[in-house]
């Protein structure tokens, strides 16, 4: 490798990736002018799909490669900048893409506890992790664990718990994948889960890690570009300037002078007041739900006689058989109506402040809200710093030093989607409460009128007092109609929303494939060489990292197609998990000597058990099968678990190190090793090639 | 090997600066987000301050932590003649 410049590697890297990016742009130009000459929204929809499939598939193809460390660490070659660029697509995610500003937009201050986790956590990654395990040099994080505490045990616990929180977290992508595609080329879900797949197998199993890190530099081009557009042409609609991250402070006063006029509007206090009573009769109906049942159908049908008797106009009389006819089968239907307009108990709130944190009725409440959100940023932050997938990446580097500037490079990255997000939020707000409220329910804003068409379970507007108007009290809106949306809400052309779909499909595609290495690589690094045939050749591990790489994606795309509850949970409980299992062995590994064997051992399954315990008993999905339900500690939810498995963890590898002797020599040196970038005459070699 | 007093040195320094940037990642964001409301009394750039920071101050304040840590350390590593020569 003393051939090898880095430097020429580097600036030739910026040239390809600027031709790239200039394509990527003229690719757009040419759809936007063919979209003006008439080519159909569908067509668009395919071309993006395809082109940018194409291109992963083809930046594989030229990756291929079967040598280890170009397959495990891309050669450990990438520059910071780039390195930089390609976590950033590793780490947002489908949810990152689409869903974090909807959450923004639905829960206002208290979603920002994402947005600070899913960044704060960098400063986690460089000062802890990055630089030494850099400077360790091996191919996984189980490789780390198992080298500093030495022996199968802990390297087993470190691979179930990778592939753990690396499954769970790959299963949320890949039903992006089949949401998007679907979406946006009217595919049927499971097709696009395959076509899907089929770009990451091409791209992954070709080049591993090298193939994906230079797509996923490639997708991070396609995302930002794809985030940034709409929103600097609804900001210039709202602030006037093209960089509505710094100006949009007008706009949240303005959002919070219109969110005073809609709670005194006597309009939408009407509207308000409808729910109010719907539930309120539907929760004394549920006392006593035969009666209730009975005497319900009774008064339907007396109505209908009595108009009868008195010689009724006819359409009041067909209104009333109407309402008859509709009236619910039977009991359980009844019930189950019921239930639901218990649910509009909420809609009859007030509109909550957009930057008022932690909202509720007493300071005990508002007081159990901060430390829901604050655990949330604690499990986010923590578990940031300990997803392998993550971690891995600091592996592909020339140097300790790049290393920590290519942290600095990842997180720059991140923040530009990440601080726009926020601001999407308010100027769609602001857009709607503007443009959609008080508008006729004949001439709704166009992009309403499709949006609502479309898919009701993005957007929903429905007159209930019957008056024309739109009040916002009448309006119910799905997190991730905001990003599919902003296009049309900013007057873009269809080809902008072909744009976002394919930043989207990015998004999903890069982590998805970050992760299914991790998991394929855990199952034959670790598990296979290291542990079962120490003495295969490099080319047997490549070829079976390649062949399970197929079999996990299938397992995974399987269980996508379950359609498993609650995504978010899954992704909080990934980050849990991570945080409590990962982070305390990690960087007591690094920072502390004294730590040994059977400390990292049993601290290990301390967090994951106590994190794991924490879940089963809160949360509903498992109490609903039989597992005995407990109190909340200190009213945390249970995304939240890390907040107690991460300290415990910590507690006991301190604890049980301490009883236990300290580990040896040659540890204690490999320990020192990882501290210093470059130690002249130090005789521990680390690196693997 | 045996380390050197001057290793040990440098050791200790890369734990200052490593806690020190640890005590304003802290500030930044958790003192601030506990006292998030009453940050919000207090108007910057037109946005309501606890606000801004969660929203955008406390990430640029991440970024510039990360910039600096790689910054100093790279310093830090030719200072104490622990670097990687051309790599770096």
């Amino acid at each position: 490798m003393s051939s090898f410049s880095h430097s020429a590697f580097n600036s030739q890297l910026k040239k390809y990736y600027s031709f790239y990016t200039g394509g990527f742009l003229l690719f757009l130009v040419t759809l936007a002018i063919a979209e003006q000459m008439g080519m159909s929204r569908q067509w668009i929809g395919y071309s993006f799909l395809f082109a940018t499939i194409a291109l992963y598939a083809g930046i594989g193809i030229m990756s291929r490669t079967a040598e280890v460390s170009e397959y495990y660490v891309a050669g450990r070659r990438v520059p910071a900048f780039f390195n930089g660029m390609a976590t950033g697509a590793d780490w947002m995610s489908a949810a990152s893409f689409i869903g974090m500003a909807g959450t923004l937009f639905l829960a206002g201050f208290d979603g920002l506890a994402f947005v600070m986790g899913w960044t704060g956590g960098y400063c986690l990654v460089a000062l802890f992790l990055a630089p030494y395990l850099r400077k360790f040099g091996q191919f996984t994080i189980p490789d780390f664990l198992g080298a500093r505490y030495g022996g199968n045990i802990i390297r087993t616990i470190g691979i179930i718990a990778a592939i753990t929180c690396s499954f769970v977290y790959v299963v949320a992508q890949i039903y992006g994948v089949g949401l998007i595609t679907s979406r946006f080329t009217g595919l049927e879900f499971g097709i696009g889960v395959f076509v899907g797949l089929g770009g990451i197998l091409v791209c992954s199993m070709l080049g591993g890690m090298k193939a994906v890190t230079w797509t996923q530099v490639a997708q991070y081009i396609i995302l930002i570009i794809a985030y940034l557009t709409p929103v600097v042409w609804l900001g210039m609609k709202h602030t006037g300037i093209p960089v509505p991250q710094f100006a949009y402070g007008i706009t949240l006063q303005k959002v919070g002078e219109l969110e005073k006029k809609i709670n005194s509007d006597p309009k939408e206090l009407e509207v308000r007041k409808i729910f109010k009573d719907r539930a309120d009769s539907a929760n004394a109906a549920l006392k006593d739900p035969a009666k209730a049942y009975a005497d319900g159908q009774a008064a339907a049908a007396k109505r209908v006689a009595d108009l009868k008797a008195a010689n009724a106009p006819a359409d009041q009389v067909t209104a009333a058989e109407k309402a008859l006819a509709a009236y619910p089968k039977d009991e359980a239907a009844a019930k189950a109506q019921w239930n639901k307009d218990k649910g509009l108990a909420a809609r009859a709130a007030p509109v909550r402040s957009h930057a008022d944190p932690y909202p509720g009725k007493d300071e005990a409440a508002r007081f159990t809200a901060k430390l829901n959100f604050l655990g949330i940023v604690f499990c986010m932050m923590f578990g940031t710093a300990a997803l392998p997938h993550i971690l891995m990446r600091y592996y592909t580097t020339p140097s300790v030093q790049q290393a920590r500037v290519s942290v600095f490079w990842s997180l720059f990255f991140i923040f530009l989607l990440y601080f726009t997000a926020p601001c999407l939020a308010v100027l769609a707000k602001y857009d709607m409460f503007t443009n959609l409220v008080g508008s006729q329910f004949a001439t709704l804003p166009a992009w309403a009128a499709a949006w609502a068409k479309v898919d009701p379970t993005l957007l929903n507007i429905t007159d209930f007092n019957k008056d024309g108007i739109v009040q916002w009290a009448e309006v119910v809106i799905g997190g991730d109609l905001i990003v599919l949306a902003t296009p049309e809400i900013a007057g873009l052309p269809y080809v902008v929303s072909g744009l976002v779909a394919a930043g989207g499909l990015a998004a999903a595609l890069s982590t998805a494939d970050g992760l299914l290495l991790t998991i394929a690589n855990a199952l034959s690094h670790d598990l296979y060489y290291k542990m079962i045939d120490p003495s295969a050749s490099t080319a047997k591990r490549v070829t079976i990292s390649k062949s399970l790489l197929i079999v996990v994606a299938i397992t995974a795309a399987y269980v996508t197609s379950l359609k498993p509850g609650d995504i978010l949970f899954l992704v909080g409980a990934a980050f849990s998990l991570a945080a409590s299992a990962f982070f305390p062995p990690l960087v007591l590994g690094v920072f502390w000597k004294r730590a040994n064997k059977w400390g990292a051992i049993i601290g290990m399954i301390a967090g994951l058990s106590v994190c794991v315990y924490y879940m089963m008993r809160t949360y509903p999905f498992f109490t609903n099968m039989g597992v005995p339900k407990m109190d909340l500690w200190f009213g945390l939810n249970p995304i939240s678990a890390g907040v107690f498995g991460l300290p415990i963890g910590l507690l006991t590898i301190v604890v049980v190190s301490l009883l236990t002797k300290a580990p040896d020599k040659e540890t204690q040196e490999l320990v020192e090793h990882v501290r210093y970038p470059h130690l002249r005459g130090d005789n521990v070699v680390s690196e693997a090639t | 090997m045996e380390l050197s007093q001057r290793h040990h040195e440098y050791w200790r320094k890369n734990l200052v600066i490593t806690a020190i940037l640890l005590g304003i990642w802290f500030l930044v964001t958790f003192v601030e987000g506990w006292y998030a409301r009453e940050l919000n009394a207090v108007t910057f750039l037109g946005f309501p301050l606890g606000f801004y920071m969660s929203a955008q101050g406390s990430l640029a304040i991440y970024v510039a932590i990360i910039g600096f840590y790689a910054w100093y350390t790279g310093k830090l590593d030719k200072e104490y003649n622990v670097d990687e020569g051309d790599l770096g």
